[in-house]
């Protein structure tokens, strides 16, 4: 259930403005790593170009180890997104959707995401329109929708800003159940540090359009090697 | 009287939720596939062209309609040998181009404005192709709904073309619009007010049910 994701020379451009100028990443197969920088510097455009979601303008992104880049959105990567975005039908159908794509059966689809909603302590909600969720509710259901398929990399984008903190409590606790489960390899953008620390096992910093140091959470805030790592974790930048 | 009535209010019916229906089918697909087509792949002239025609035809006067399936379905013209001028078919006909491009332009809205975050949702989730397109059409279907009831409204209320290709003939193609027309031209305000009534109720009673379905999407 693990996958190793490397990504080479990644650049990518909007109009006149480089936000990736080569970004060169690799997470070891069933890592939870984290990826930190302050805001703009291309996180998400990051994130959305390994799910696929984005075409870079250069580089390779190479999932599982193969070289053919890409494999199945959805039953191979699972993609959470900052902003909580649900389907105009119950919480239930939510997190069916994915799994009646896959051609999983009726019965078993709503078995399977029933326990995805109970898991994330959505099990009274199960009927509820989805749009009429909390926000916190609304981005809980989002992580079962995705992890109900089980991806191997699992890719989470900003996933508890601006939630209360017994949400995000939550939610750190599903994604390390997640990850003890299936040990599939988790990539999680945050500009949380204090998150970062309890979630991942290595983090890296995004800067300037590259990644400029990755290391293992103690030493990456503990002992950052390059100054401007050491200013960001050190709270001396802006974020 | 009263069978007359029913007869014509019958026929309104008949004509506007057929060809609502008509336009609806042809309208609905090609609004979300402009829509959708647009975003994947950018302003491409093609579509921009589709568009400006859509949205041209959006105001095209119900009497240049009427004139053109006229000259269509007349004994000379193409399909004059099918024989529909004068008849409910034809009226239909004429509707459908009216009313198409209505439900085509309000579709396209709607798909263009689900959100860039449920579609990558849709996608992260494993949707492509057809299944992508169905879902962002479904999580559109309020606008949608509302493509269909302002094509219903136009078709209903509209009487250039139907009384230009169905001339109003008593008994035949007779409908409230162009009963209305008739008993105005003859000084019969009375009757044509009590028609004009009729005619909002009968809308009333169809935006009624339609109106439900919305209200049940969005609580």
């Amino acid at each position: 259930m693990t996958v190793p994701l490397e990504v080479r020379g990644v650049r990518k451009a909007f109009g006149e403005k480089r936000v990736l100028d080569g970004v060169d990443l690799a997470v070891e197969p069933g890592e939870i790593f984290a990826l930190v920088g302050p805001s703009g510097v291309g996180k998400t455009t990051l994130l959305r170009i390994i799910a696929g979601l984005e075409a870079a303008d250069e580089g390779d992104v190479r999932i599982g180890g193969n070289g053919d880049g890409r494999t199945a959105l959805g039953r191979d990567i699972g993609f959470v997104a900052q902003r909580p975005a649900v389907f105009r039908r119950s919480a239930l159908e939510n997190v069916a959707y994915g799994l009646r794509l896959q051609g999983v059966e009726d019965d078993r689809a709503e078995r399977d995401a029933i326990a995805a909603l109970d898991r994330m302590g959505l099990a009274d909600a199960r009927d509820a329109k989805a749009w009429t969720l909390s926000a916190g509710e609304a981005q809980r259901l989002c992580f079962a929708r995705a992890t109900v398929l089980q991806p191997r990399l699992l890719l989470l984008d900003e996933v508890t800003a601006n939630l209360d903190p017994a949400n995000v409590g939550l939610l750190e606790r599903a994604v390390k159940a997640y990850h003890e489960e299936t040990e599939a390899t988790i990539l999680i953008v945050t500009h949380n540090l204090f998150q970062a620390r309890r979630v991942a096992a290595r983090a890296g910093f995004l800067f300037g359009g590259r990644i400029v140091e990755a290391a293992e959470v103690g030493a990456f805030f503990s002992d950052p090697k390059d100054e401007r790592t050491r200013a960001f974790v050190n709270g001396e930048m802006p974020y | 009287m009263v069978d007359e009535l029913l007869g014509i209010a019958g026929l309104s019916l008949y004509v506007a939720a057929s060809s609502t229906a008509i336009a609806s089918l042809l309208g609905v697909p090609l609004g979300a596939v402009l829509a959708l087509r647009e975003e994947a792949r950018g302003r491409r002239p093609t579509l921009t062209i589709a568009k400006a025609i859509v949205f041209t035809l959006y105001g095209m006067p119900p009497v240049l309609a009427g004139l053109l399936v006229y000259l269509l379905l007349s004994k000379e013209g193409p399909l004059g040998a099918l024989a529909l001028l004068f008849t409910p078919t034809g009226m239909i006909l004429a509707q459908v181009l009216i009313i198409t491009p209505i439900v085509t332009g309000v579709t396209y809205s709607a798909v263009a404005s689900v959100g860039r975050d449920v579609k990558d949702a849709a996608k992260s989730l494993g949707a492509k192709g057809w299944t992508l397109t169905a879902t962002v059409v479904e999580e559109a279907r309020l606008g949608v709904l509302t493509a269909v009831m302002v094509g219903f409204g136009r078709a209903i209320s509209e009487v250039g073309a139907v009384l230009i290709v169905g001339g109003n003939i008593r008994g035949s193609t007779r409908v409230l619009t162009t009963a209305i027309v008739l008993e105005t031209s003859r000084g019969n305000f009375a009757v044509a007010v009590g028609l004009g009534a009729f005619l909002l109720v009968i809308a009333f009673g169809i935006f009624l049910v339609l109106w439900r379905l919305q209200e049940r999407g969005y609580r």
